[in-house]
């Protein structure tokens, strides 16, 4: 067996444990509170009052104008010395979930705002209410239309999770780094990461694909390929 | 029975009905004609409140509600109302994300509580009445225009409402699949349902509608039989306005 293959089998357990035990569950976890957040900020924007509306744009103003790692840092590294100590994992979550939210809001606010204003009409002619005519006609419809975008900001997230590697995480990448620092085979290890993430990004975008095939099959715009 | 008086609807600086009576007895069919931008799918809009009239009564059967510029309707009313009326829309807006079928549904599971295979009965039937039993479980993107609006009439009509508003039926349809559509709303139209639509078909208006109301400007111009409006116009509006859309009609059957 090649030394360089050696290397790989050699480290591919504890990275591929850290990947299950951080990375994914961090993904998971802040994509799922991004996208809640986002959904909420998103309505408030469309619908709630306006002094609201404009905290929510400040929001996303402030989020999607500053870099990712900065966040994390002022979160992780900042904060404590306004007397706010809050853990690494912790810590990452509430970046990426907040960073999540801003760019999730402004893809929930476009599919809602693209679904035809005679669609809330045809609902309301036969009788729905305003919820009725949110959860039965527009919701189901943006959703199909937010799958491709939705699932731009999953992968990369995936990706950009290796940043908590700097606020002390123990990630995929860190302890690709780790091993890295012992070994002195940066292109081994860092290359090995890389296929690791790239493995994981693929199965998302083997279940985007079906996602939209399953909305394709029920209805599926006239002339569009699935 | 349609009963609409004073209706008033400003939309901005732009006052696009100026005071509207229109009165549809029960089991009649009123068309209401004008060039575009006369107000005849804002009224009809007022009708089921899609739009909140600024002044005005309208009353449908036993429930009537007056207006006011700046108070809005209580959502009951809003409901009481919507439930008495169907519409058709002049792009059909058929949920693309349900089948034909669904689309009948909707407004019996989701609005009125039926259970699904009792509300499934109804629908079927209803497509049956306009000839789209064959195309239940097909998806909207894959129907004729015709088909869709044929569809969409089932769909309006499945709450069972008092009075069905047309908004230009067959505006976006060729001359044969809006015969199709034509077809289904005679055949509603001897069943006694009562209609209000707004239309620039000559053949609907003529053949369909009992009475037929000229709007220009946000006004009554001129309204009477469908005989006497197509035949003898007063109104030197209508008259000039009959024998532009006539002329379009020739022009389209002999296309």
């Amino acid at each position: 067996m090649p030394h360089w293959l050696e290397l790989m089998a050699a480290s591919f357990g504890s990275l591929m444990v850290a990947g299950l035990v951080f990375t994914v569950p961090l993904t998971i976890l802040s994509f799922a509170g991004g996208l809640a957040l986002g959904s909420l900020a998103a309505m408030v924007r469309l619908f709630g009052p306006r002094p609201l509306a404009s905290l929510v744009r400040f929001y996303v103003w402030i989020i999607r104008g500053t870099p990712l790692l900065v966040q994390l840092f002022v979160i992780f590294y900042g904060l404590p010395s306004a007397g706010i100590l809050i853990d690494a994992f912790p810590a990452a979550l509430i970046g990426f979930t907040l960073n999540v939210g801003a760019y999730t809001s402004e893809v929930v606010r476009a599919v809602i705002a693209s679904v035809p204003n005679g669609q809330w009409e045809a609902s309301y002619s036969i009788g729905m209410s305003w919820s009725q005519a949110m959860r039965r006609t527009v919701l189901p419809q943006a959703a199909r239309v937010a799958v491709p975008p939705l699932s731009n900001s999953f992968i990369s997230l995936v990706k950009d999770t290796s940043l908590a590697a700097a606020i002390t995480v123990p990630e995929l990448f860190q302890a690709a780094q780790r091993i890295v620092a012992v070994t002195y085979e940066p292109l081994i290890l860092y290359v090995e990461a890389a296929l690791i993430y790239l493995a994981f990004s693929s199965v998302l975008s083997i279940l985007q694909a079906r996602l939209e095939r399953s909305f394709g099959r029920s209805g599926g715009f006239a002339g569009a390929r699935p | 029975m349609i009963r609409l008086t004073g209706i008033e609807k400003r939309f901005g600086l732009n006052k696009v009905l100026k005071g509207v009576d229109v009165v549809v007895p029960a089991g009649s069919v009123t068309a209401l004609i004008g060039p575009s931008g006369s107000g005849k799918s804002t009224l009809l809009r007022c009708v089921n409140l899609l739009e909140a009239p600024d002044a005005g009564e309208v009353e449908i059967d036993d429930v009537r509600l007056s207006f006011r510029a700046g108070e809005r309707p209580r959502k009951d009313a809003v409901r009481t109302l919507r439930l008495k009326t169907g519409m058709v829309f002049q792009s059909f807006q058929l949920f693309p994300h349900r089948t034909a079928l669904g689309n009948v549904m909707e407004g019996l599971v989701t609005v009125l509580g039926w259970r699904p295979d009792r509300a499934r009965d109804r629908a079927m039937a209803l497509l049956d009445k306009v000839g789209m039993a064959h195309k239940a479980e097909a998806w909207p993107s894959t129907l004729s225009g015709g088909q869709q609006q044929r569809v969409a009439i089932a769909r309006a009509l499945a709450p069972s409402p008092r009075v069905l508003l047309c908004d230009e039926p067959t505006s976006a349809l060729d001359p044969k699949l809006a015969a199709e559509v034509v077809d289904v709303l005679r055949t509603l139209a001897h069943e006694g349902v009562t209609m209000l639509m707004a239309t620039h078909d000559l053949r609907l208006a003529s053949t369909i509608a009992r009475n037929v109301v000229f709007l220009d400007d946000g006004l009554v111009v001129e309204e009477g039989t469908a005989r006497a409006m197509f035949t003898a116009p007063r109104d030197s509006r209508t008259r000039s306005f009959i024998a532009h859309i006539t002329e379009t009609a020739v022009h389209a059957w002999t296309d």
